[in-house]
């Protein structure tokens, strides 16, 4: 089991009330995945140039001060750090194919968990409503969230191996369920040159996915060739610089719910992270259908 | 019920203040002999396994939206939700009456050996599954492999049913007012009898729905998997 959670706020003015509504909503889900959790939130855009990068550092009390020295000293005085323990938003003019191989040997035991203009990722071990008040989800502002509560079966429980998983830029996925051929689609993937940092099944898809854009396909298209590529149970909730989108495959084995009013779209494993939502007594409620793609945009 | 007052007949549980172990403790324990007959449950909140396990006359109320295993195991009570359902609605039911105002999910009537389960809006994947003498009405549409190795009981659909509908069936009967996607291994549509239509009139008056017997159609199974097959070879 694992629980996954998704919010779009439809008006500008409640786009600093996400995480608040948010926050119930994920702590419910702590019931079918109490180990880790994560959380993507889709903030305002960064100018064209600039880039911003969701670092996670192993222990707590890490020496970011120091991290941010060196990176000063290599790339420029332009970068800034916002620092939440053991994670830490960059934000600079700087390519991800510059900073990243810069970070991975410099700074090894750092991991680079999310690059983009606008998504910022915080993920790690622990029951939920720790990870939440840890990182407090509960102030995130912005246009949208993905979040997710793991119970594992296919990979060890670790920060790294939490969901959401990313790729690209702007680009993170998180799943509830199993993916049967994950070997498969990495071994094709890695071919092309693709590099993977855990040895998770949700990697997989989100990278075949995020892969699949990248060559030309839109998010609905890359979508449509998963439900032929991605053997398994799955339902999968994507988030895209403008987009979310909600999938579930043929035997629709795992569950999930949508609540829409014209303020939000809401979505979770089950009703009852819904529950507390203003205004769901009158939402449209409905469960997504096997091997429909359903995408809200901004 | 002499010397019992109307308010002593009703009792409310409140979801948002007590816990679902303390409405079915009642249920269980303290309502037989207590006079309560009606039961009404406020802020259900989606919470699993509400009202399961009754094994009482009872009237309970559901003011909302139930998750996992509503009027599980029922057994002579009857259960109205006035919202939606989550998975295993009325699952394993042996008798009285629940009716689900919204739409079900998944499994709903799962195992159910007797009872009726009414469900006014749609219903999802593997509706009836492994049903063994429970009614089940419903309103809206069915999901993909519904009745799945029914054994006996009927499931009737007024609107349209999803793939590999009866997919390994026993002795339960299906009537599909709507469309059928597709028909599972051993499914064969047939056609209605005298009986069938009585059947029909009675599901549907049961369940206060307005159709016509004569726009159903029937399923059953073709009886073809009741015996091993040796020149099959494994090809059904």
């Amino acid at each position: 089991m694992c629980g996954i959670v998704g919010l779009l706020v439809k008006k500008p003015e409640l786009r600093e009330q996400l995480g608040a509504l948010m926050v119930p909503m994920l702590v419910e889900m702590a019931a079918r995945g109490p180990e880790s959790a994560g959380m993507a939130v889709f903030t305002a855009a960064l100018p064209e140039g600039q880039r911003k990068y969701s670092l996670h550092a192993p222990v707590w009390d890490y020496d970011w001060g120091g991290f941010e020295g060196e990176f000063i000293k290599r790339f420029g005085p332009e970068a800034q750090l916002g620092v939440q323990g053991n994670h830490a938003i960059l934000t600079c003019d700087e390519p991800a194919d510059a900073v990243k191989p810069w970070v991975r040997g410099h700074f090894p035991m750092l991991h680079i968990l999310a690059a983009g203009r606008v998504m910022d990722i915080y993920k790690d071990t622990g029951h939920p409503a720790s990870v939440a008040e840890r990182y407090r989800f509960g102030s995130f502002s912005g246009t949208h969230l993905v979040g997710h509560t793991r119970m594992a079966t296919e990979s060890a429980v670790t920060p790294d191996r939490a969901h959401p998983f990313t790729a690209g830029e702007d680009f993170c996925l998180v799943h509830n369920g199993t993916i049967s051929n994950p070997y498969m689609i990495r071994r094709k993937l890695e071919h092309r040159g693709i590099v993977f940092e855990t040895d998770n099944d949700t990697e997989a898809a989100c990278r075949y996915l995020e892969w699949r854009m990248r060559e030309g396909d839109n998010l609905e298209t890359a979508l449509g060739k998963g439900f032929e590529e991605l053997d398994g149970f799955y339902t999968f909730l994507i988030g895209t610089q403008n987009k979310l989108a909600l999938v579930r495959d043929a035997f629709a084995c795992k569950p999930a719910v949508v609540a829409e009013t014209d303020d939000y779209v809401a979505i979770a494993s089950e009703f009852r992270s819904l529950a507390h939502l203003p205004g769901v007594d009158q939402a449209k409620l409905f469960e997504p259908m096997p091997e429909e793609i359903y995408s809200w945009t901004v | 019920m002499d010397g019992v007052n109307a308010t002593d007949r009703r009792r409310v549980f409140d979801l948002s203040t007590a816990r679902v172990r303390d409405l079915n403790q009642f249920l269980h324990h303290e309502l037989p002999g207590s006079g309560v007959e009606q039961v009404e449950v406020q802020h259900p909140g989606g919470r699993h396994a509400i009202a399961v396990g009754i094994n009482h006359p009872v009237n309970v109320e559901v003011k909302g939206h139930g998750g996992y295993y509503l009027a599980g195991m029922n057994k002579l009570a009857s259960v109205t939700v006035h919202g939606n359902v989550g998975w295993g609605v009325a699952e394993n039911m042996m008798s009285g009456t629940v009716r689900v105002k919204g739409f079900a999910s998944e499994s709903a009537g799962a195992t159910g050996h007797g009872g009726t389960l009414i469900i006014e809006g749609d219903a999802s994947l593997r509706c009836g599954i492994s049903m063994k003498g429970i009614d089940i009405v419903v309103g809206g549409d069915i999901g993909n492999y519904s009745a799945f190795m029914a054994q006996a009981g009927h499931l009737l659909v007024c609107g349209d049913a999803g793939h590999a509908l009866g997919d390994s069936l026993y002795e339960a009967v299906i009537y599909v007012r709507g469309r059928i996607k597709s028909l599972g291994a051993d499914a064969q549509e047939e056609e209605m009898t005298d009986a069938d239509r009585a059947k029909v009139a009675e599901l549907l008056a049961r369940a206060g729905f307005g159709y016509q017997p004569s726009e159903f159609k029937r399923v059953a199974s073709a009886k073809k998997l009741y015996h091993w097959n040796a020149d099959a070879n494994q090809e059904y």
